[in-house]
């Protein structure tokens, strides 16, 4: 029978809490910018000139096809070489934006595509302008329809964001792998972490649920 | 035949073939080595700069060096051997090989099975940077980065003696925390002296130097037990070659550092 020693864990909640932050932190800023990112791509895939269109595909293809610790190391070991050095808390929020921002840029385009034509073509006709079009017309419905895999995806990256620990970004996973490489208490450890995580992940997939509403789309359903 | 007297007789044999072989031995290591002119020094292959294969498939590197000098010592060829940490007291024991020059630390356990001649390198945990940073004492070291592999010796040093202000970035494996230093993400690394020596060899244009050490646990030379014919006379070849600095020569050439003051 494996002795289980708490204790040991938690004595070290400070680790664990600034994990929690930097985590939570990770995630809110990579959130806003991650779909802002993913709106403009979904903008610029339906409606934007053929250059933009194959450069937004290439974007989205390239980062939905690859692996995000990559793409993360990329960013970390990678850019020095052409002279761009970040902070391990900067290089893991690029990497999650950039990787948000393609993942969100599909979810955004498939509510796009499912808004009625005849709603575009009644905005034309009422001298909407197509960037009024975009932003008061489709893209409200759109947002609406898919903001719970948009939630989803949001809630894939924050979990994701445990590989950020790899390059020194000192969140969760970082925390937990710390203090297990200090007591050895690797099991105990990381059953905190996991409960932690999926605390998180529930509050912040309710978090978003509740401000999609009231702010992004409007309370109003149907 | 029955298969237990079939095992019986086989055991029996094979108990002859070692008396025999035993009898062979009867001479010392040094005698063998001094007739015949050759001696068989177990070396790494997979531990550099201690011990790797290079471009042109040949072994090569401090251990290496340290074996062709000794061997050199004693007017004999070498045979070199190649061993990886876990097979190379078996193959002293055994005899396949007459010495362990293989980054071999001393410690009881091993004390209980071989011998050891006196320290011939440095092995050691160290922090590394470049030439052009000033780094004279652990005081340096406050508000500047350094890399190191978490949960390593050198991390729980670090994290022991480091001033408060260090911005210490704990990396998973050697890898990362190599690429993090050799990228320019830190401005120093804490490390053991193969991998820093290693690192230097592939980036020479990093210009990185040993800065300050973290602990210190030097290579021995292993010897059979009861071989102490052999054993002082590699020690006097460790003395001498002392004196002369050629291991101070040999240190500098594969770690970066002099050997400085080794254990007898």
């Amino acid at each position: 029978m494996i002795e289980l020693d708490f204790p040991a864990v938690l004595a070290e909640w400070p680790l664990l809490a600034k994990g929690v932050v930097v985590t939570l932190g990770l995630t809110t800023v990579s959130a806003v910018l991650g779909i802002a990112l993913g709106v403009a791509c979904a903008w610029a895939r339906t409606e934007g000139a053929a250059v933009l269109r194959v450069a937004t595909t290439a974007y989205v293809e390239a980062i939905r096809n690859t692996p995000f610790i990559v793409q993360l190391f990329f960013v970390f070991f990678g850019l020095p070489a052409l002279g761009v050095k970040l902070t391990p808390e900067w290089a893991s929020v690029i990497a999650m934006v950039v990787n948000l921002g393609a993942y969100a840029a599909e979810i955004v385009r498939a509510g796009i595509q499912a808004t009625p034509k005849g709603q575009i073509e009644a905005a034309i006709s009422l001298a909407l302008t197509p960037m009024q079009t975009f932003t008061r017309v489709v893209l409200p419905p759109a947002l609406r329809k898919v903001w719970p895999a948009m939630v989803s995806q949001i809630i894939i990256v924050m979990l994701g964001s445990a590989v950020c620990g790899q390059i020194s970004t000192e969140e969760l996973s970082y925390a937990a792998n710390l203090i297990q490489s200090r007591n050895f208490r690797a099991f105990e450890v990381f059953i905190v972490a996991t409960v932690v995580y999926l605390l998180l992940s529930v509050m912040v997939r309710h978090l978003l649920n509740w401000l999609g509403s009231r702010f992004l789309f409007g309370g109003r359903r149907g | 035949m029955t298969t237990t007297k079939r095992h019986l007789l086989t055991a029996a044999a094979a108990l002859a073939v070692c008396a025999l072989s035993s009898a062979a031995f009867a001479q010392t290591a040094l005698e063998a080595v001094q007739k015949a002119k050759l001696i068989k020094i177990a070396v790494p292959t997979d531990f550099p700069p201690y011990g790797f294969v290079g471009v042109d498939l040949q072994p090569q590197g401090l251990d290496v060096d340290m074996a062709k000098y000794i061997a050199d010592k004693l007017g004999a060829k070498v045979e070199l051997v190649a061993v990886t940490s876990g097979n190379r007291i078996p193959y002293l024991q055994t005899k396949k090989a007459d010495l362990v020059i293989s980054t071999l630390g001393k410690n009881p356990e091993r004390e209980k099975v071989i011998n050891f001649t006196a320290a011939y390198s440095p092995f050691f945990q160290a922090i590394f940077a470049a030439k052009s940073l000033s780094v004279k004492s652990l005081a340096d070291l406050g508000g500047k980065s350094i890399a190191v592999t978490r949960g390593a010796i050198e991390d729980q040093e670090l994290s022991k003696i480091a001033p408060a202000g260090t911005d210490i970035k704990r990396f998973e494996d050697n890898n990362a925390t190599v690429s993090a230093f050799v990228s320019g993400q830190t401005q120093l690394i804490a490390t053991g002296a193969s991998v820093a020596g290693n690192m230097m060899q592939r980036n020479p244009q990093l210009g990185t130097e040993y800065k300050l050490l973290l602990k210190d646990s030097p290579n021995f030379i292993g010897v059979a037990k009861g071989e102490d014919a052999l054993r002082l006379k590699v020690n006097e070849i460790i003395a001498a070659a002392k004196k002369a600095g050629d291991l101070d020569k040999m240190s500098q050439k594969w770690l970066g550092r002099p050997a400085g003051n080794l254990p007898e």
